[in-house]
């Protein structure tokens, strides 16, 4: 933890320092070059960011539409969205895809920690196979995975033809299968990113914990139940938590592999955002979707992150 | 004995196997961008391209703006990746060791908004960049990438595992704060640098939608926007469209390969020490 040197006495955190003419020079003087550190990225942060955030929910409030004034209509505009169909089919998808994306992840990203966590010849190298879909373009991902799979001569359809599946679904163009298919793509993308946070938890695991329970006689399941999952307990919060905000902002990778479609079969609560405000520029509605989208992921994260502490007492 | 010998080939070549299985998209994006269009959806799948057509790569640079898009997307990246890297670091300090008012609420607000997702905020964000006059130029992609919450997170959580004894050593030595910043923190944060380095160069080569919002004239595209027009403009030209998807993630591999061991360190120390 931090301590301050005030003069030539130094204090220890949290016992408030004898507040002398000079104490009260030197505080100041600190207050001063803190912000002088802080002030260079806070400048853009709070006019980019901290001052959207705030505007949003009174833009939200207003009907406007780019050009001219913004009038204040109250709550109308969440009143419409109580009957906009388009809105609940956003919700849902949203829904649907943070459902299946956070537990599928979570899991397949647990698994293969624990099975990369131990010295084998190749290890290395296939973490950073896993972990490289991460880090490419997503534009390029989905147009591949696209063509992959491509109903007729994709090589996933014909792949299923030699396990048996006669007519292939036809993923990106059945109103059925298009969110598994975003589904499969987002988690094949991200798993080797949660897969790291994993391994790294990993590391923390005392090696005693596991050498007492096995003298006790534990077998493999366990000792995975009773002395893995307890200590990976922080980073089974973390990465939750990102899982939780990144399943629901998820756009990018749909915007490019579905568009939405077929139908409204993907359109995302992100996406219907950007449909309203960039696309017919609704800003004042958009806004009010935004706001929705805002406080599902803040009232979320307050939950688990309450939920996490109560476990922990 | 081999038994233990035949469990641990069983084991490489497990994961061999789900190594390919990873990496399979990016293997056919390869070499379906190597070969005639007609060849690309084949039944049974052609793995291997026969012949080899190396003009496509050749062809691209003709019928696209590649050498704009690649320029755009790399001067943006490295204003960015800079601007991120000292800022952040800059402030990290200031969270991490000067105790002054406010400074934790000022903090939460930092993480907090990495709880929000962008998409909430880009509308009230455009109305804004349109009035300070940034949309369509490139600095409007600056403005949204170097003043993230992430690098300060980042840099703060690696400043704090440094000895704080260290820091009154300097300061009764008589370096004054932007000293120890400049001599001691930031000579031993290399590690954290050169991950926030590779971490905020990727993302700004690889965003879409930020580009998609703010760019609107041709000259100002990066390579994800303009990769995504050339592909909408040269629908099923399967071959072509495979080789632009290969030359924009290939600079990001070989980034990945050159820097692999800081892009694991870095993420790691992102979790859940603090």
């Amino acid at each position: 933890m931090a301590t301050v040197v005030t003069g030539d006495r130094i204090h220890a955190p949290g016992v408030a320092p004898r507040r002398s003419r000079p104490g009260r020079r030197l505080a100041l003087r600190n207050t001063l070059i803190g912000w002088t550190f802080i002030l260079p990225n806070f400048v853009g942060f709070a006019l980019l960011t901290l001052v959207p955030v705030v505007t949003l929910f009174y833009m939200s409030f207003t009907s406007w539409n780019v050009f001219g004034t913004a009038p204040w209509v109250g709550l109308d505009n969440y009143t419409r969205l109580l009957s906009d169909k388009s809105f609940h089919t956003a919700l849902l998808n949203t829904l649907y895809y943070a459902v299946v994306h956070i537990p599928v992840t979570l899991v397949a990203s647990l698994a293969l920690a624990l099975w990369l966590n131990r010295k084998m010849r190749g290890v290395a190298f296939f973490r950073t196979v896993a972990f490289f879909p991460y880090i490419t373009s997503i534009v390029a991902i989905a147009v591949v995975w696209n063509m992959l799979f491509s109903p007729k001569y994709g090589p996933i359809n014909q792949f299923l033809g030699l396990l048996g599946v006669e007519n292939g679904p036809g993923w990106t163009t059945s109103a059925t299968w298009s969110m598994p298919a975003v589904l499969i793509v987002g988690t094949w993308r991200e798993m080797g990113y949660y897969m790291l946070l994993f391994l790294a938890g990993l590391q923390t695991v005392p090696a005693e914990l596991h050498e007492a329970a096995r003298v006790d006689g534990a077998g493999p399941w366990q000792r995975f139940w009773n002395v893995t999952i307890p200590c990976l307990r922080p980073t089974t919060f973390f990465v939750t938590v990102m899982l939780t905000i990144g399943s629901f902002k998820v756009f990018d990778l749909i915007l490019v592999m579905t568009n939405g479609g077929p139908g409204q079969s993907t359109l995302v609560l992100s996406q219907y955002i950007f449909q309203k405000g960039f696309g017919e520029f609704q800003f004042g509605y958009a806004s009010a979707i935004s706001v929705v989208l805002f406080l599902i992921c803040i009232l979320v994260t307050i939950f688990q992150f309450l939920w996490n502490k109560r476990r922990e007492a | 004995m081999g038994v233990r010998i035949a469990g641990k080939t069983v084991g490489v070549v497990f994961l061999v196997v789900a190594a390919a299985a990873m990496l399979l998209p990016f293997f056919w994006m390869v070499v379906s961008s190597l070969k005639h269009n007609n060849d690309v959806f084949t039944i049974p799948v052609q793995w291997l391209p026969d012949p080899v057509v190396w003009h496509n790569y050749v062809e691209i640079w003709q019928r696209s703006d590649m050498t704009t898009w690649l320029r755009n997307t790399l001067l943006l990246a490295v204003v960015v990746t800079v601007l991120q890297v000292f800022t952040g670091s800059f402030a990290a300090y200031g969270f991490a060791r000067m105790r002054f008012p406010g400074r934790d609420v000022l903090f939460l607000a930092y993480i907090g908004t990495m709880a929000v997702p962008w998409q909430s905020y880009m509308i009230p964000q455009f109305v804004l960049m349109s009035k300070i006059h940034l949309n369509d130029t490139l600095w409007a992609i600056v403005a949204l990438q170097a003043f993230g919450a992430f690098g300060v997170f980042l840099m703060k959580q690696y400043f704090e595992s440094v000895p704080e004894s260290l820091n009154e050593a300097a300061r009764i030595d008589g370096l004054s704060e932007y000293g120890i910043w400049r001599r001691i923190m930031m000579p031993l944060s290399v590690p954290a640098i050169a991950s926030l380095t590779l971490l905020t160069f990727v993302n700004t080569w690889n965003d879409y939608l930020g580009p998609l919002i703010y760019l609107r004239s041709a000259q100002n595209w990066t390579i994800q926007l303009g990769l995504k027009t050339f592909i909408s403009q040269y629908d099923a030209e399967y071959a072509l469209i495979m080789t632009g998807s290969v030359l924009s993630v290939l600079p990001i591999a070989v980034i990945f390969m050159l820097g692999q061991r800081y892009f694991v360190e870095g993420i790691a120390s992102t979790g859940v020490k603090g």
